[in-house]
């Protein structure tokens, strides 16, 4: 069963609605303690990375997120959580992956939000994307983005420049896009998440 | 590549599709959950609905009708109409809506884009604007096209942007109904003077249309109702014919 991260960063009506479409059972994790009750972990998030991360030091569970050992997925937001630190806000995130958040803006000249469907290239299997084919299209709504890595960018995606569509180390994954709303594909990348070990 | 965007309208009233549907395989063509599960199928990459009930139980129908696209279909869509203030668009954020476009309201009101860009992100705020051309120059239009306003389209564009909307959805009163094509001079000169994403509407009649706004005013997405509701272009050949034409596409 999947535990969501419950710290108030935007509504999470359409991913537990993606959970359930796909046949996924999942529960909301409030405090530490609750985080015992599920096998795997789901960082939502949407809006302000620097106000997402008060948020969730204020609900106490920042401090446990890095002792996880079940795979955590972050979304949007829930996955720039996981690096050290985001332009938006200049805010210091959680430390788990050591990559930045940047702004768009000043970096490129195309339209800023990055907004609608973008293709997404694979990287070394990850098995995030198992039965995804190279180059499916993901649904994308960002300013900010994380900055391209060799060793921890599991899928790339290019608006302007290159970015991080995914990113992986350990247990801990993240994905820029909303597979809530990227069609099949997005629901796909949930069930993979739900079948990682 | 980001791909160009379409994007079916639907017009609900009381919960209900409005406009004629003309799909074979429909069970219910009144349905607007079911029309918009088909559309996600055939590769639609967003749906707007356009809430028309002007009653308060009309609304409620609406919340509902929300929560079932939100629960079945896997794509974006966007809630526009009805939308007067700060607890309407919050609503629909719960309910499960990804976007709400507002028009009049934002004319009446513009510090309505403010609030609800600083409350929501502005991702979450589509402004659209119905507008016309009047003695040479661009006029915004309110209820449907009818009521002109002094407010030039140009500069009421860079205002919403501003303000912070996210995206912007432009209709073109004299081509809309037409299917004569969209009005890509006037959506060439408004793209160019922005830099959030601009949704094309009024006047699609074949596909060759979509080719030229995407080709001429190089809009993010095009939007179009009865075309689709009709069946006269199929999503899947639409995006073959794009692809064709060298544009990306999903």
């Amino acid at each position: 069963m999947i535990g969501i991260i419950n710290y108030g960063a935007g509504n999470i009506f359409s991913l537990t609605a993606a959970l359930e479409r796909v046949g996924l059972t999942y529960g909301m994790v409030n405090r530490e303690e609750e985080l015992d009750q599920y096998d795997r972990i789901i960082i939502p998030g949407v809006g302000h990375a620097g106000a997402a991360m008060q948020k969730l030091q204020a609900s106490g569970l920042a401090e446990c997120i890095h002792t996880i050992q079940k795979p955590v997925l972050g979304i949007c937001v829930g996955m720039q959580l996981l690096t050290d630190f985001s332009e938006e806000g200049n805010a210091d995130l959680l430390s788990i992956i050591p990559l930045k958040t940047l702004h768009f803006d000043q970096k490129i000249k195309e339209k800023v939000p990055h907004m609608g469907w973008n293709s997404v290239s694979i990287r070394n299997d990850n098995p995030l994307f198992s039965n995804i084919e190279d180059n499916a299209y993901f649904y994308f709504v960002h300013s900010y983005f994380i900055e391209y890595d060799t060793a921890y960018t599991a899928a790339m995606c290019a608006y302007g420049l290159p970015f991080s569509a995914a990113i992986s180390k350990d247990n801990f994954y993240g994905v820029q896009f909303h597979p809530e709303k990227s069609g099949k594909a997005g629901e796909q990348l949930l069930l993979n998440f739900s079948k990682l070990s | 590549m980001l791909a160009k965007r379409i994007i079916p309208c639907l017009d609900v009233k009381d919960g209900r599709t409005v406009k004629g549907v003309n799909f074979v395989d429909l069970r219910d063509a009144g349905d607007p959950v079911e029309l918009a599960w088909q559309y996600s199928e055939q590769g639609a990459d967003e749906l707007v609905f356009l809430d028309i009930a002007a009653t308060h139980e009309g609304r409620k129908t609406t919340i509902d009708l929300v929560k079932a696209v939100a629960r079945q279909v896997n794509i974006p869509f966007t809630i526009g109409g009805g939308i007067n203030e700060m607890k309407d668009a919050e609503i629909l954020l719960n309910a499960g809506a990804d976007k709400i476009s507002i028009n009049s309201a934002a004319v009446r009101n513009p510090q309505l884009i403010n609030d609800l860009a600083a409350a929501f992100g502005a991702q979450f705020v589509v402004v659209a604007i119905d507008t016309r051309y009047l003695e040479g120059q661009n006029f915004v239009h309110l209820s449907g096209g009818r009521i002109k306003t002094e407010i030039k389209t140009e500069e009421w564009v860079r205002e919403a942007q501003e303000r912070g909307a996210g995206e912007i959805l432009l209709t073109s009163m004299d081509h809309d109904g037409t299917k004569n094509g969209f009005d890509n001079g006037l959506l060439k000169k408004i793209n160019d003077s922005i830099t959030i994403p601009l949704i094309a509407s009024g006047g699609a009649g074949n596909q060759q249309h979509f080719v030229d706004v995407f080709q001429q005013a190089n809009v993010d997405a095009a939007l179009a109702a009865s075309v689709f509701h009709y069946g006269e272009i199929l999503i899947p050949e639409l995006k073959n014919t794009l692809r064709s034409n060298g544009l990306v596409v999903r």
